[in-house]
């Protein structure tokens, strides 16, 4: 009797919680009223949020169907972390940005709706405007499966009065000598270093963790993280070793990088250079110090450019992927492009011309338009990405911080990396 | 067996009529209102409990026998291939000395200075109060604000080693060493907590009877001897309830990992605790981090129950 009394207790605290549980997931899945569509991006600010709401509320206009379009800001540095996580819980946003470092999980998962079909048939859509170079991290099987939406190269920033105060040539005049090469490169930030006891240069978010933003410098010297089909290691590749040498000894010997564990942002004036990608111009302030945006110097393998990229996908499983899919060309089209290409690069050739994106980024002239933005999206590599990419990432992180010491032995080090990298990339 | 028309006792026999010239016992009864009272004030927390403590811990479970494809959305079982894994990871062997080292770090460096700093504050001396709060004060303290602010304070450039160069000393590279980024995550950890402990040291030593000191006086026992012989032995149950918490809460770190080294240099940080929320939620492997935090919970069970086990050897005094 006292046994069933007990049973009888605990199932009516389990059917609490099974009820409490149940009253958690608000979704509007299968209800069959106007959708409510979630997108998550990473920008909370406040202009980025403030066009988006624009746009989804003229689609609103002519779409009674969709209900609400919300825009639901992650933080950046966690964002594929809290977006896999809201997946796992059941709780997957209907559209969601993808960064390119998770783009071959994202695309090889099936978890993503193509959307070829989608956008050519939409109208006035001109779905061949999209340049080939930047669609085809997003491809899969022939069919593309998000939308890259934002482009974005790296350049070199540079606070011009700190490289004058030391006496240095500016990298407006290296370039136009010809001279702009990372070798020049190096011994500008280290000669401004010294002057100034501020940081040189600062290859942002890298901080001897973001591994991922060395392909910044690497790439000048022909090096890559792994062989184009993923299979094979190319840490230890003699360009790989070369490049690292050359980067070790700009931080240990001739200290034109901060070393590890000191931070210096280039926007509050503590570094005379910083490689970073243009949108970050927005962090510049008017009554700052004279700057300049300049493309990545020349390596031993020549001219060369290195791209970020950001893709919006719709999850193939949201109650209303078509609909979300609908709306993701609509703001996508031609004339939302062009709005959006002030703060996001867009993928579309007709729009990638100094003229139009000078209209909407103020802070750039046309030629530093033309030479970093332009040619970057065009002929730029996009940083490495890989099935995988969290591990693996993580794995070249923990292999490289031997590298970051004075005395490193560069090509075992590099070795070692690719011990610890390559069972993965052979799975 | 019940309900017989020869049975006299009451109950079910009462569905056939009331025996004749006993009253029937009413169904609600004071016992049974009390027994309803009870249940109602422990419902919310038996509640809470269920669905926030014991449904996730029967989940794990559930999800370290599956591989969890999250963006794919498969979820297949795979039986103990999880738990085979286990022996294959050439990164657990390294991950578990990092536990093991942060863990024993911890727990000496913590009970030690705790220890210390109630003994020095138990004296009736000027100002043992603002100390008392000063020492403690961390405890409330937000644990990422903390760790935060000693991030900066460790950096190369950082405060630390500001200090050490006017003093003319060269300050390591704190949190990229790999000998350094282990002690300064246990020292950020043991200045954080070290209050708690203190506090509970202190309640104890002010419960052992002064005459036991003035008799050990009387016989001429030094300090020393008195400490060991008087103090430690009485304040056992004290060193065996910080031990525990301290060992609990060690396996447990977190936050200090993530925001101070992220588990490197190398994997020289990389904890129990990290390494399952890199597997489970960085790379995916939601099955195989499941499967690592039952490992955690087997070895905080063990050690538990090992050190409570032991408190009959080495805790003289319990009430």
């Amino acid at each position: 009797m006292r046994a069933g009394k007990a049973l009888r207790g605990v199932a009516l605290a389990l059917a609490g919680a099974l009820a409490l549980t149940a009253c958690g997931g608000g979704d509007d899945a299968g209800d069959g009223g106007p959708a409510k569509l979630r997108m998550t991006v990473w920008s909370a600010n406040e202009a980025h949020l403030k066009l988006f709401n624009e746009i989804a509320d003229e689609y609103k206009k002519s779409h009674p169907d969709v209900e609400s379009i919300t825009f639901d800001p992650l933080p950046f540095e966690n964002y594929t972390t809290t977006l896999t996580t809201q997946i796992a819980g059941g709780n997957a946003p209907d559209l969601a940005w993808v960064f390119e470092n998770s783009a071959p999980d994202f695309v090889s998962s099936g978890a993503l709706l193509p959307l070829d079909e989608t956008l050519k048939k939409a109208e006035g859509y001109a779905y061949d405007d999209l340049s080939p170079a930047t669609t085809k991290l997003w491809q899969g099987g022939g069919k593309l499966y998000a939308y890259p939406f934002s482009n974005s190269p790296f350049g070199v920033f540079v606070n011009t009065d700190m490289v004058k105060k030391a006496g240095q040539k500016t990298p407006a005049e290296l370039i136009a000598a010809g001279q702009w090469n990372w070798e020049n490169a190096l011994a500008t930030a280290a000669a401004s270093a010294a002057k100034s006891g501020k940081a040189g240069l600062v290859i942002r978010d890298f901080d001897y963790k973001g591994w991922d933003n060395l392909s910044t410098f690497f790439t000048g010297w022909g090096a890559q993280a792994w062989s184009e089909d993923g299979k094979s290691c190319g840490f230890n590749s003699p360009e790989m070793v070369a490049a690292m040498t050359a980067l070790h000894k700009g931080i240990f010997t001739d200290k034109a990088l901060p070393g590890p564990g000191t931070t210096a942002d280039f926007f509050a004036g503590d570094a005379a250079m910083t490689v970073t990608q243009i949108s970050r111009a927005s962090l510049l302030k008017d009554d700052g110090f004279g700057w300049d945006l300049v493309p990545l110097p020349a390596g031993p393998k020549g001219n060369y450019a290195v791209l970020g990229q950001a893709g919006i996908g719709v999850m193939k499983k949201s109650p209303h992927a078509d609909q979300a899919a609908d709306f993701l060309a609509f703001f996508t089209n031609p004339a939302n492009s062009a709005k959006l290409a002030q703060f996001f690069p867009p993928p579309r050739q007709s729009l990638l011309t100094a003229e139009t994106l000078g209209k909407t980024n103020p802070k750039l002239k046309p030629e530093q338009l033309q030479k970093v933005v332009i040619d970057g999206i065009t002929s730029g590599v996009v940083k490495p990405s890989h099935a995988g990419q969290a591990e693996l990432s993580q794995q070249v992180r923990a292999g490289l911080d031997p590298l970051w010491q004075q005395n490193a032995d560069v090509k075992a080090v590099l070795d070692g990396v690719c011990a610890k990298i390559q069972p993965l990339l052979a799975k | 067996m019940t309900g017989s028309p020869t049975d006299t006792r009451t109950g079910p026999v009462a569905k056939t009529g009331p025996a004749p010239g006993r009253p029937r016992r009413p169904w609600w009864t004071s016992h049974r209102r009390d027994q309803l009272a009870g249940y109602l004030f422990v419902a919310p927390q038996l509640l809470g409990s269920i669905v926030f403590v014991i449904l996730p811990l029967v989940l794990v479970v559930w999800y370290s026998l599956h591989e969890w494809n999250v963006l794919a959305g498969t979820f297949d079982y795979v039986g103990g291939d999880n738990y085979a894994q286990l022996a294959e990871d050439t990164n657990l062997g390294g991950v578990l000395r990092a536990t093991g080292l942060f863990s024993v770090g911890l727990v000496v460096f913590n009970l030690a200075l705790a220890l210390l700093l109630a003994v020095l504050l138990n004296q009736k001396l000027r100002g043992t109060i603002v100390f008392r709060t000063l020492f403690f004060s961390p405890v409330v303290v937000s644990l990422v604000a903390w760790t935060i602010v000693w991030g900066f304070l460790l950096q190369d450039n950082g405060g630390i080693n500001g200090l050490l160069d006017t003093i003319g000393v060269a300050g390591p590279n704190w949190l990229r060493g790999e000998g350094t980024a282990m002690l300064s995550v246990v020292v950020v950890q043991v200045f954080k907590n070290v209050g708690l402990n203190m506090v509970l040291f202190l309640a104890a030593l002010q419960g052992v009877p002064a005459e036991l000191y003035e008799a050990a006086e009387v016989d001429g026992a030094r300090r020393m001897r008195q400490f060991w012989r008087i103090t430690v032995p009485l304040i056992s149950p004290t060193i065996l309830l910080t031990s525990i918490i301290t060992v609990v809460g060690s396996l447990q770190v977190f936050a200090q990992i993530a925001v101070l080294t992220q588990g490197g240099p190398g994997t020289s940080t990389t904890v129990l605790v990290y390494y399952l929320y890199q597997q489970a939620f960085q790379f995916h492997h939601f099955g195989y981090g499941a499967t690592l935090s039952i490992v955690l919970f087997a070895i905080v069970l063990a050690l538990t129950v090992l050190q409570w086990q032991m408190r009959k050897r080495w805790v003289f005094h319990e009430s």
